[in-house]
């Protein structure tokens, strides 16, 4: 029969509910010793939330726990801590390097788990003053090091490091941690290069062969295929499959990953524009800085009177796209709008040019929320286009022009609300978007960015806020760039959709074509577009 | 902690870093000349600015590595201390003793206070500068109605410090009657010649000892005896010896302050410095570490507490008197402009700029009036460019770390790399 110890780890029907929402469902989750483990699924899968579960952390826990059990080598655990996860031999390689940039590789390795001497001072005061041993410190960081095969000085600073050395810092200090047996790492070829992502692989299997079971979150599919032994995939908080890797392929795992509902389950409302049709945006080798979400050289074009989607998973840069270009973070790079070239790092230059930008960031960037519905609709306008002002000299504000405006919107985009004079802070989430899309629309755009719009309103609002989009390009013939994560929202309105990874353009597909493409694209892997 | 020393120096950034203590530097040597004082006072003046000042300044190092800023609530640790010293002359204690119950009294109230200040500022990560230069002010206000009502109304004091016929501690208490004053510094005062003789000498031979013994390197070695010899060399030049006729140097206090610098040094060396310099510099790794963040910085903050409350009675003992409402009103101010001097930021310190720091900002507030008097016949010009000078200072200090840490982010050439 099967050994007890068959699997390193097991998590066995986890179900976790933030409030009313069921982020997992039933999901289980089996590691051997000595296997590579891929752990697949988009943004809001439920990924993080079953690693929260492994690491006992604090927002596991403050909200309530979870159901279900977890086995380590074959014995229930309850870990309710971080600390408690590492004591029974977890360990994380995280996404967002946890070192810090002016200690040396040693200090990280072991930091808060320093080696340090007694004295006369500690014996009296606790053990936090002994001093350090450092030399001892050294061997052991150099130990790790060699063990993982990484040739640098474990008396570097962190900061002199080239960023894909950072990770293998991450990994020596995990594998310098006492009894690990089973490692997590969070998207860790995500930033490296290909060669740096090859050596990690190595490093990974090496680790491997060791007997220590490895989680490997990823989106590279061609890396799953390369590494691993066997694969989970989730999908909305539920199990879709589990699999062999030797019993899978690229594109099963693809159209696993992207999944719900077949291409025929949406309306097409999709067009088809010739090659030289009039563009109103070409974008040529775009870079923008914003933190999470950056642009590394990304080339398209956007037809006029087009709806194009951009799509992609989380911290990929697709919200970098509108946010570099309407001058929101820092932008280098070309762009046209409507056959001139626009200015970039200029957002009022931009808005002046008809450009206009719903944000995915409502109630930070889009809305001034003490504010009256009616001043949220003109701000923009009549602070950039002088627009809603009084005779000079002294241009008061309009309030007759200003409240007809208002009026007129509410009713066009079925703004539910007591009165213009309405706070915005007090709307609904969907009724805030339509003020969002109403306040773009009072600039009277040529081009509008509409990013994440269905971000956290609820179904019927999605569905109204979708609408109102598409009617607005049909009826105004207004171009629209849509971001969203949401595929089956830009496969229900889009005329093209372009998947962005790392920072470019991976694919331009269109509604019509299969999930495993777009689950192909998402992953980095160019696939034959569909026009 | 030594910068400084690293081999590799980029003039260029180093002078970047340093503008502030080179426009100071070159100030203080222009007021020298134009103020037209008699090098051997100015030397006299700067002494014994240093000697009440040091400790107070070398207290603000260890939050600042914490990354909780320029503790300007060290004005508390001086309160308590102040309470301390208030005890003692109303016991009647004399000399040491008295200090040294002034300064027992003052650990547990300082660290009571500190714990209290350490507790508000976690609440405000980010704010901590600006956060304790108002509870400074907040605690001002508890001072004036403790020393004006309480002693006195519910805690008994005896007539030697209270104002006769009404409530309240005095305003001036004079500290020569219980012989507090130059308590510690009157132990054993020796000639600056004497002193420096004696620090070079035990320089030079410790440097050959760990040079012999390979625990120096030979460059360190060449640098430190080199400079060493260098200074005596300039101190017999002729014109220099009879600048320093007035000075003596008093032994205790400058061991207290050595005291300190060690224990600055050594603390980091050990566990507990480790976890102030590693929640300094990211919050969320050394919590991810499973360092305890909050409680690391409050040890901080109160470890700084005590120690300034500490430095308090050393400035006090030396001036001589206490002036009961005010002696603390700029402890913080002028510490914090002074390490800032030295070329300190909010997120960095060590002793050496403490001490350059103290230096420089004293030798401007020694010259500052009479240079005033010298280039507009006015010396109130001169005290007006002095606070200019510490609150400019300190403005120019919290502007130049937005600036620095706004250039430091990812570039964008970083992205196309």
């Amino acid at each position: 029969m099967i050994p007890i110890s068959e699997y390193v780890l097991e998590m066995n029907h986890i179900s976790k509910q933030y409030g009313d929402n069921q982020v997992l469902s039933d999901v289980s989750l089996k590691v051997r010793p000595g296997e590579i483990h891929a752990l697949l699924g988009e943004n809001g899968a439920g990924k993080s939330t079953l690693m929260n579960i492994l690491f006992g952390m604090p927002v596991i826990t403050e909200t309530g726990g979870f159901q279900g059990e977890v086995l380590i080598d074959g014995q229930e655990v309850h870990i309710k801590s971080p600390h408690q996860a590492i004591e029974h031999g977890i360990g994380m390689v995280h996404q967002e390097f946890m070192l810090i940039p002016g200690f040396s590789v040693t200090e990280n390795i072991k930091l808060n788990r320093e080696i340090s001497k007694p004295n006369l001072v500690s014996r009296l005061l606790g053990h936090d003053l002994e001093v350090l041993d450092s030399a001892t410190m050294e061997q052991d960081a150099r130990q790790a090091l060699d063990k993982i095969g990484i040739a640098i000085s474990e008396a570097e600073k962190i900061r002199n490091l080239p960023v894909g050395y950072m990770q293998f810092v991450e990994i020596a200090r995990e594998i310098d941690k006492s009894g690990i047996k089973l490692l997590v790492f969070d998207e860790p070829t995500a930033v490296l290069t290909e060669s740096e992502a090859d050596i990690l692989i190595g490093v990974m299997q090496a680790l491997a062969d060791e007997g220590i079971g490895i989680i490997f979150i990823t989106h590279r599919l061609a890396e799953v295929m390369k590494a691993t032994q066997g694969v989970t995939v989730l999908r909305d908080g539920k199990l879709a499959a589990h699999r062999e890797t030797s019993q899978t392929t690229l594109s099963e795992l693809a159209a696993l990953m992207v999944g719900r509902g077949g291409a025929d389950q949406i309306d097409d409302n999709s067009r088809d524009f010739p090659e030289d049709a009039p563009r109103a945006m070409v974008i040529r080798d775009l870079y923008v800085d914003m933190p999470g979400e950056a642009v590394r050289g990304l080339n398209l074009s956007v037809f006029e009177g087009e709806i194009l989607g951009i799509g992609g998973l989380a911290g990929q840069g697709k919200i970098g796209i509108p946010n570099g270009i309407m001058g929101i973070y820092p932008a280098e790079g070309h762009v046209e709008l409507f056959g001139e070239p626009l200015p970039l790092n200029d957002s009022r230059g931009s808005l002046k040019r008809g450009l206009a930008m719903v944000s995915e960031d409502r109630r930070g960037v889009g809305l001034l929320l003490d504010q009256s519905i009616e001043d949220n609709i003109v701000f923009s306008a009549m602070q950039v286009n002088g627009d809603f002002l009084g005779a000079a000299p002294f241009r008061l504000k309009n309030a007759r022009e200003i409240r007809q405006t208002a009026d007129q919107m509410m009713k066009e985009l079925d703004v539910r609300a007591t009165s213009p004079l309405q706070p915005v802070g007090t709307l609904s989430g969907g009724n805030q978007q339509k003020v969002c899309i109403a306040r773009a629309l009072a600039l009277k755009p040529r081009f509008l960015f509409v990013s994440e719009p269905t971000r956290g309103i609820d179904i019927g609002a999605k569905k109204l806020v979708i609408d109102t989009l598409l009617k607005l390009n049909r009826e105004l013939n207004l171009t629209i760039v849509m971001v969203s994560s949401e595929l089956l929202e830009l496969k229900s309105i889009c005329d093209r959709i372009a998947i962005v990874t790392e920072g470019k353009v991976s694919a331009i597909l269109k509604p019509s074509d299969s999930n495993e493409n777009f689950g192909l694209a998402m992953s980095g892997i160019a696939v034959e577009g569909g026009n | 902690m030594t910068e400084l020393n690293r081999p590799n120096i980029n003039i260029g950034k180093h002078l970047k870093e340093y503008v502030v203590t080179y426009v100071f530097l070159i100030l203080s040597v222009i007021f020298i000349i134009v103020s037209g004082r008699p090098m051997n006072d100015i030397l006299f003046q700067i002494m014994s600015r240093l000697v009440r000042n040091l400790f107070i300044v070398l207290s603000l190092i260890i939050p600042i590595i914490t990354g909780m800023g320029i503790n300007f609530a060290i004005t508390i640790g001086a309160m308590a201390a102040q309470v301390g010293m208030l005890l003692a002359i109303n016991w009647s204690l004399t000399g040491i003793a008295g200090i040294l119950v002034s300064a027992l009294i003052t650990v547990p109230l300082a660290s009571a206070f500190g714990f209290l200040i350490g507790s508000l500022l976690n609440k405000m990560k980010g704010q901590e500068t600006i956060g304790s230069l108002i509870l400074g002010y907040f605690a001002n206000g508890a001072y004036q109605l403790l020393f004006l009502f309480v002693f006195g109304m519910i805690i008994p004091l005896s007539e030697k410090v209270t104002i006769v016929g009404a409530t309240g501690v005095r305003n001036t208490l004079d500290l020569t009657i219980n012989k507090l004053q130059g308590a510690i510094d009157g132990v054993l005062r020796i000639h600056f010649s004497t002193a420096l003789y004696i620090v070079s000498g035990i320089i030079l031979v410790g440097a050959i000892i760990l040079f012999v013994t390979k625990r120096m390197s030979s460059r360190r070695f060449y640098t430190l005896g080199g400079l060493t010899v260098l200074f005596l060399i300039i101190y017999h030049l002729p014109f220099v010896q009879p600048s320093f006729a007035n000075v003596h140097v008093p032994v205790v206090t400058f061991v207290l302050v050595g005291l300190l610098c060690l224990f600055n040094a050594g603390i980091m060396k050990t566990r507990l410095g480790q976890q102030f310099r590693a929640v300094g510099q990211s919050r969320t790794v050394a919590n991810s570490a499973g360092i305890n963040v909050n409680r690391v910085r409050l040890i901080a903050i109160m470890l700084s507490t005590v120690l300034a409350g500490w430095g308090q009675i050393i400035f006090i003992q030396n001036l001589g008197t206490l002036q009961t409402y005010s002696a603390h009103e700029m402890v913080g101010l002028y510490a914090g402009a002074a390490i800032l001097v030295g070329g300190a930021s909010i997120n960095r310190a060590t002793n050496g700029q403490a001490i350059i720091g103290c230096l420089l900002f004293h030798t401007l507030f020694v010259v500052a009036q009479d240079a005033g008097t010298v280039m507009f016949g006015n010396p109130v010009v001169g005290e007006y460019f002095r606070v200019f000078l510490c609150y400019g200072v300190i403005a120019v200090a919290l502007v130049m770390h937005t600036w620095r840490s706004h250039t430091a982010k990812k570039k964008m050439s970083a992205l196309q790399a």
